[in-house]
């Protein structure tokens, strides 16, 4: 059920993901218009890029990168291109600035205080002692349990 | 009739969940040890109930009542028999009484095979586990009750989306639940010991069998839904990142990360605290998981049950649990004291960097998925996380912990020496750099992923073998043989399951590093060379389904000139629904699937046509189902099977200690 939505959006508009006649004659320049829509989201659907979408506003949207590209813009320019106009909501990938920075940082930030904790707890239980024994409830418990 | 005793028996199952909540919680916390037994006759009951209410919906399903509004929304009487039955879980009500069916199930496993169990703890289990259910009772009967009749019956029902007609999505939703649900074991097992102020070696061993029986459905539900994803959307991708993906794959990574935590409680007495919270975690990601995807507060263009009703409901189920369970965690914990004493250098460390690397992993996926709303509540902006910034935030984790896994895994309990463990890997992490090497000698101009993937995948793979291979001491070949048939089936489990990660590691980065594609429009007739490869498309022609009008294609695959096989790429229509899908031709091979795609005619002649050569494809499911499999070769192991299911002299008296 989880993939509803996906399909949904699949099923609405009957087009397909970068069709034929879309594709630039200039074999660099496609490469990189492929790469660059990789990682644009379509605007109506639920979490596909405007690469892999089918509907008419993803081919239009290829079409008017390819076109960016052929101008002569740098990958950047070209994207802004369209940021300027559909929002930054299509970048699937959220830059690096403002806000979206503790997004970014999140994971190496905890990755780092985790690796801390778990380093002093290991520290703490390598410098421990010995612990004292079970009771003997424990003990007759924890017998009876391994000799299963 | 059927259906009203199916209504009526799904309320008596609340009652006797609310029953089953109260008096063995009670009993145990007064020590009444009558009291406490009620819990065992109540779960089974209650699974019975539920049993039947989901038999009465099924029934209905079967015959197909349209007088029933759900069977109306969900099913045809043309449908076939198979579908009727998965329709049962192919929408919102119905799987929510499956999710619920599931909660009793394994209540009254808990009860039927934790006789061994001290009778306060299990009572503890019986009691936790029946709260949980009670809001699930709670939630469909006051939202999303499957049993409501229609005032005037339809002669016949609106069907089931077509796509959802497919084996491999009938039987995800089960396994997934069965997953999810069964984290909620282990999260009654954490609450329990809580309540009991006592965490052993011996609760780790109890509960483990429930974390790994919980995961190892969570894997084969997960790579069901991905398998499907790669051969029904027409463009071969087999992972998303998508919000509800991203809802299962965090309790799967979180079970992984309890799963071995769980080792550590059951064989050193240590990460007890730790371990509990996971325990916890583990479900309230289930429960974030269900709120993901019914709530539609993440899919804002479609959802399943995009109620805020529901949503709301599920947020406070989400938010009782996972509160109330943590509040009790922060009071408790103090008293769960470690017993065990490592070093730094030792199994035990590796484990913890197991769960350090697992469980930032999971957070990462979390904020990722939950982002977007954050931003968009909170700073007013519109923005996207997508694949891009999974791929570069995730895959870092899985990196390290191929790297540190065999090393870990081959590491002493207690005080270990890396040089020691190091040595009999020399071999493997030759090999791996050696293969990583050659493969990026072979390969010109392509990303470096799949060199990566090769040595990371040799890397584990090597690693387990060898692991495997020291466990036989130090004898002959044969006595050594020998003996590797007779090693516990738990050391089999963890070759396979590690062998599984890593092949699954490897597919991934090959997949992704060394994917061709063709896009072109072909006429009839037309070859063209994809790969090592050729292509030819036979011929287009119109097809008559039982509900569907299909274009479908002939298109031969070669190889060195030779056909190697012909497919039938297809894209249907179908008109009551009116909706176009895809059915790939694929040519599965060991190394490689050949993706046959056929799509519009062109204005001016021949069809357009994509040819995709998706290498390493089948790994991909393969290393999975290893994954799985070796939980399973885990679970049955002998121990593990005895503490659960033994059916022993009753506990002595003082098994069991009452927290005060």
């Amino acid at each position: 059920m989880r993939r509803l939505v996906l399909i949904l959006v699949l099923l609405a508009a009957p087009a397909w993901a970068v069709q034929p006649d879309e594709v630039l004659d200039d074999p660099a320049l496609e490469e990189r218009a492929r790469d660059l829509s990789g990682g644009l989201r379509c605007p109506v659907c639920q979490n596909e890029s405007i690469d892999e979408s089918n509907a008419g506003i993803s081919s239009d949207l290829r079409v008017l990168l390819r076109d960016r590209l052929k101008a002569g813009d740098s990958d950047e320019a070209a994207v802004q291109f369209l940021v300027d106009r559909y929002g930054e909501y299509i970048l699937l990938s959220p830059p690096k600035e403002g806000a979206n920075l503790v997004l970014w940082l999140a994971g190496p930030i905890l990755l780092l205080l985790a690796a801390g904790v778990g380093y002093a707890s290991v520290r703490a239980r390598a410098a421990a002692k010995a612990p004292e024994a079970l009771s003997d409830d424990e003990q007759a418990r924890l017998d009876e349990i391994m000799r299963s | 009739m059927i259906t009203e005793l199916g209504h009526f028996a799904l309320i008596l199952a609340a009652l006797v969940a609310v029953f089953q909540t109260v008096v063995p919680l009670v009993g145990a916390h007064k020590g009444w040890r009558s009291w406490m037994a009620l819990g065992d006759p109540a779960a089974t009951v209650q699974f019975i109930l539920v049993g039947f209410s989901f038999a009465a919906l099924t029934y209905a399903f079967v015959v197909s009542d349209f007088s029933l509004r759900l069977v109306f929304l969900n099913s045809h009487s043309d449908k076939p028999m198979l579908y009727k039955i998965t329709g049962v879980w192919g929408n919102h009500e119905g799987s929510m009484l499956l999710w619920v069916l599931t909660l009793a199930l394994f209540g009254a496993c808990a009860s039927w095979f934790g006789s061994n169990l001290p009778a306060s703890l299990r009572a503890r289990v019986l009691g936790v586990q029946a709260l949980v259910t009670v809001a699930f009772y709670a939630f469909i009967l006051l939202t999303s009750n499957p049993f409501l009749r229609m005032q005037v019956p339809p002669f016949d029902g609106q069907d089931l989306n077509p796509l959802l007609q497919d084996p491999g999505l009938a039987f995800h939703p089960p396994f997934l639940y069965l997953g999810y649900v069964g984290l909620s074991m282990t999260f009654s097992f954490a609450i329990a010991a809580l309540l009991e102020g006592k965490v052993d070696a011996a609760w780790g061993r109890w509960v483990r069998p429930w974390t790994l029986a919980a995961w190892l459905f969570l894997t084969v539900g997960i790579a069901l839904g991905s398998w499907w994803a790669y051969y029904e959307l027409g463009w071969g991708g087999f992972w998303f990142w998508d919000p509800v993906e991203n809802a299962s794959f965090m309790p799967w990574l979180l079970a992984a990360a309890l799963l071995h935590s769980a080792i550590v409680v059951e064989k050193r007495e240590a990460l007890k605290a730790w371990t509990i919270l996971l325990a916890i975690l583990a479900f309230g990601f289930s429960l974030l998981g269900t709120f993901i995807v019914r709530s539609g507060v993440l899919t804002s263009v479609h959802a399943f049950a995009n109620d805020p009703e529901r949503g709301v409901f599920i947020l406070m189920i989400f938010g009782g649990f996972v509160g109330g369970a943590l509040t009790l965690f922060a009071v408790r914990a103090s008293a769960m004291e470690a017993k065990g004493v490592f070093s730094m250098v030792s199994r035990e460390s590796a484990l913890v960097a197991n769960n350090v690397l697992l469980a930032v992993s999971a957070f990462v996926v979390f904020i990722g998925t939950l982002w977007p709303v954050f931003a968009e509540m909170v700073l007013g902006r519109v923005l996207s996380v997508g694949a891009p910034f999974f791929n570069a935030a995730f895959s870092p984790f899985f990196v390290a912990l191929s790297l540190i896994l065999p090393v870990g895994a081959m590491l002493a309990w207690k005080r270990g020496s890396v040089k020691k463990a190091f040595t009999p890997l020399w071999p493997v992490a030759v090999l791996a750099v050696a293969l990583g090497a050659l493969a990026f000698a072979m390969q010109t101009g392509r990303s470096a992923l799949g060199p990566v993937g090769v040595a990371l995948g040799v890397w584990v793979v090597g690693g387990a073998a060898t692991d495997l291979w020291q466990r036989t001491g130090r004898q002959g070949l044969t006595t050594r043989l020998g003996r590797l048939t007779r090693l516990p089936r738990a050391d089999w489990g963890k070759f396979v399951a590690h062998s599984g990660m890593g092949i699954t590691v490897f597919a991934v980065a090959g997949l992704m590093a060394w994917e061709d594609e063709d896009i072109r429009v072909a006429n009839i007739g037309d070859r063209w060379q994809v790969g090592i490869h050729e292509v030819e498309l036979l011929d287009v022609y119109r097809e008559q389904g039982p509900n569907y009008v299909a274009t479908k294609a002939d298109m031969a695959i070669y190889r060195n000139g030779r056909e190697v096989g012909v497919v039938h790429p297809e894209k249907r229509i179908y008109p009551v629904a009116d909706m176009p899908t895809t059915e790939a031709g694929i040519r599965n091979g060991v190394l490689r699937d050949v993706y046959l795609v056929i799509g519009d005619p062109q204005n001016a002649g021949g069809w357009a046509v994509r040819t995709y050569i998706k290498p390493f494809a089948n790994w991909i499911w393969g290393g999975s189902i290893l994954m799985a499999i070796g939980g399973l070769f885990s679970l049955s192991d002998r121990r593990l099977r005895v503490a659960a299911g033994a059916t022993k002299r009753k506990p002595s008296p003082t098994g069991g200690v009452p927290a005060e």
